[in-house]
């Protein structure tokens, strides 16, 4: 799964590397528009619609918290 | 706060669009985005064309252009209006009230009352309200409802958050008094703690327009604005939608005992499409029971969104057929409101161009 977040976050921001264990959002690597982008990314790949409650930036800060939201969402590891 | 309305209906809805349409493709360069970015946004988000009044057109020249072509086709008759509620957030004038204009450039008759109400977002739902509540009166029986804005020129071009979504528009809204005994249900919530989330900072009392107010900040996302120019905090709309919105549909069905599946269809506010979906699946609502499709074809209009919503998913379906509809409207003020009303036999359900 970590795999293929870190895919869909590059193909979103491709001059960032998000293997990097940094905070996404406070690195400005990705704003509100790129939740957007990849809220519709997940739910397509994981064929799921992530609760509009959950679209915080906190839950998209790192890969980890972005497992754990699609884990809660539904989607299993 | 729940509201229940007895023997009244609305009749007859007419949209009016400006004939100006402006794509997206044509502005991509304006914002901070890279192209293959924009073109993700378009499909999520529903950028694509929204339309845009000439400059000099006012909220009133879209009324006037909607009255004009329901007096022509006999779709209304002038001397039956006994009130004329305008909804607005761009009045032609601070003063006086631009019904007044409308009412005066008609020379409607003087025994009927004409308000300017200030509402944005969910100014359909306050509109009819409004109407629902004058039709108590013995002597009205016919309340015209215009929900009219042309806020782009109040929107900066080069302003991402706001720009790609922004539409002019203007409805009219026919409500009458009706022997139908049904029950119209209502829920209608606000919380002025977040005045701020959509405002225009500059331009009233607190602070005058000026040649400062005019000049172009860039803010941290790379958008340029002044303080002239609307300004939306969309993370922040965002939320408040999601937590606010969905409690309010189930206490309103709740209270009408409805379930979801009666509703025939869920007529929202239209602020984009991403949370459009995301309201419609957090309510285990079929997206095409809640369509999201204004914004791509004619840009959010503010309190217009939910008549043009209602003309360009129904039309003329709705003059023969009998719908149970759920409107909702939120936003600006902030202000969340909803209805659960039936609609049936129309005298028209349209949508012209200016």
């Amino acid at each position: 799964m970590e795999t293929t977040i870190i895919n869909i976050l590059s193909g979103l921001r491709p001059e960032f590397d998000f293997s990097e264990d940094v905070d996404f959002m406070e690195e400005g690597m990705l704003d509100s528009f790129d939740i957007v982008n990849l809220v519709t990314a997940l739910d397509t790949e994981y064929g799921i619609s992530i609760d509009g409650m959950d679209i915080l930036p906190t839950n998209f800060s790192s890969v980890s918290k972005i497992v754990a939201l699609l884990q809660k969402n539904g989607v299993k590891s | 706060m729940n509201l229940k309305f007895r023997h009244k209906k609305i009749t007859g809805i007419l949209t009016i669009l400006p004939e100006n349409e402006v794509k997206f493709e044509d502005e991509m360069d304006q914002y901070n985005f890279s192209p293959a970015k924009s073109l993700k946004l378009k499909m999520a988000m529903g950028y694509n064309t929204h339309r845009v009044a000439k400059e000099g057109v006012c909220a009133s020249d879209l009324c006037i252009r909607g009255l004009d072509y329901l007096f022509e086709k006999k779709l209304l008759d002038k001397n039956e209006i006994d009130a004329l509620i305008l909804v607005t957030q761009s009045p032609d004038y601070f003063m006086p009230p631009t019904s007044n204009v409308i009412q005066g450039h008609f020379g409607l008759k003087q025994d009927m009352i004409c308000m300017d109400i200030n509402q944005g977002c969910a100014g359909f739902i306050i509109g009819l309200f409004q109407a629902f509540m004058l039709l108590e009166q013995d002597e009205i029986n016919k309340v015209v409802l215009l929900n009219a804005d042309v806020l782009s020129p109040k929107v900066s071009k080069r302003d991402r958050n706001s720009n790609p979504l922004i539409g002019d528009a203007a409805s009219v809204t026919i409500v009458e008094k009706s022997d139908d005994s049904g029950i119209i249900f209502g829920n209608l919530k606000m919380d002025g703690t977040g005045f701020d989330a959509l405002i225009i900072p500059a331009g009233g009392s607190r602070l005058p327009a000026s040649a400062d107010t005019a000049q172009l900040h860039e803010d941290a996302a790379g958008n340029f604005r002044s303080l002239n120019h609307l300004v939306m905090k969309g993370d922040e709309v965002f939320n408040f939608v999601q937590r606010e919105v969905p409690p309010m549909i189930e206490q309103l069905l709740s209270t009408a005992g409805c379930s979801r599946e009666d509703v025939d269809f869920y007529m929202f506010h239209q602020p984009n499409k991403f949370m459009l979906n995301k309201l419609a699946d957090k309510l285990g609502v079929p997206r095409e029971k809640m369509p999201s499709n204004i914004v791509e074809n004619f840009g959010n209009a503010s309190g217009v969104s939910i008549p043009t919503a209602i003309g360009f998913n129904l039309g003329t379906r709705l003059t023969r057929e009998s719908l149970l509809i759920c409107l909702a409207g939120f936003g600006v003020g902030l202000t969340w409101a909803s209805i659960l009303i039936r609609l049936e036999n129309l005298d028209f359900n349209e949508i012209i161009n200016y």
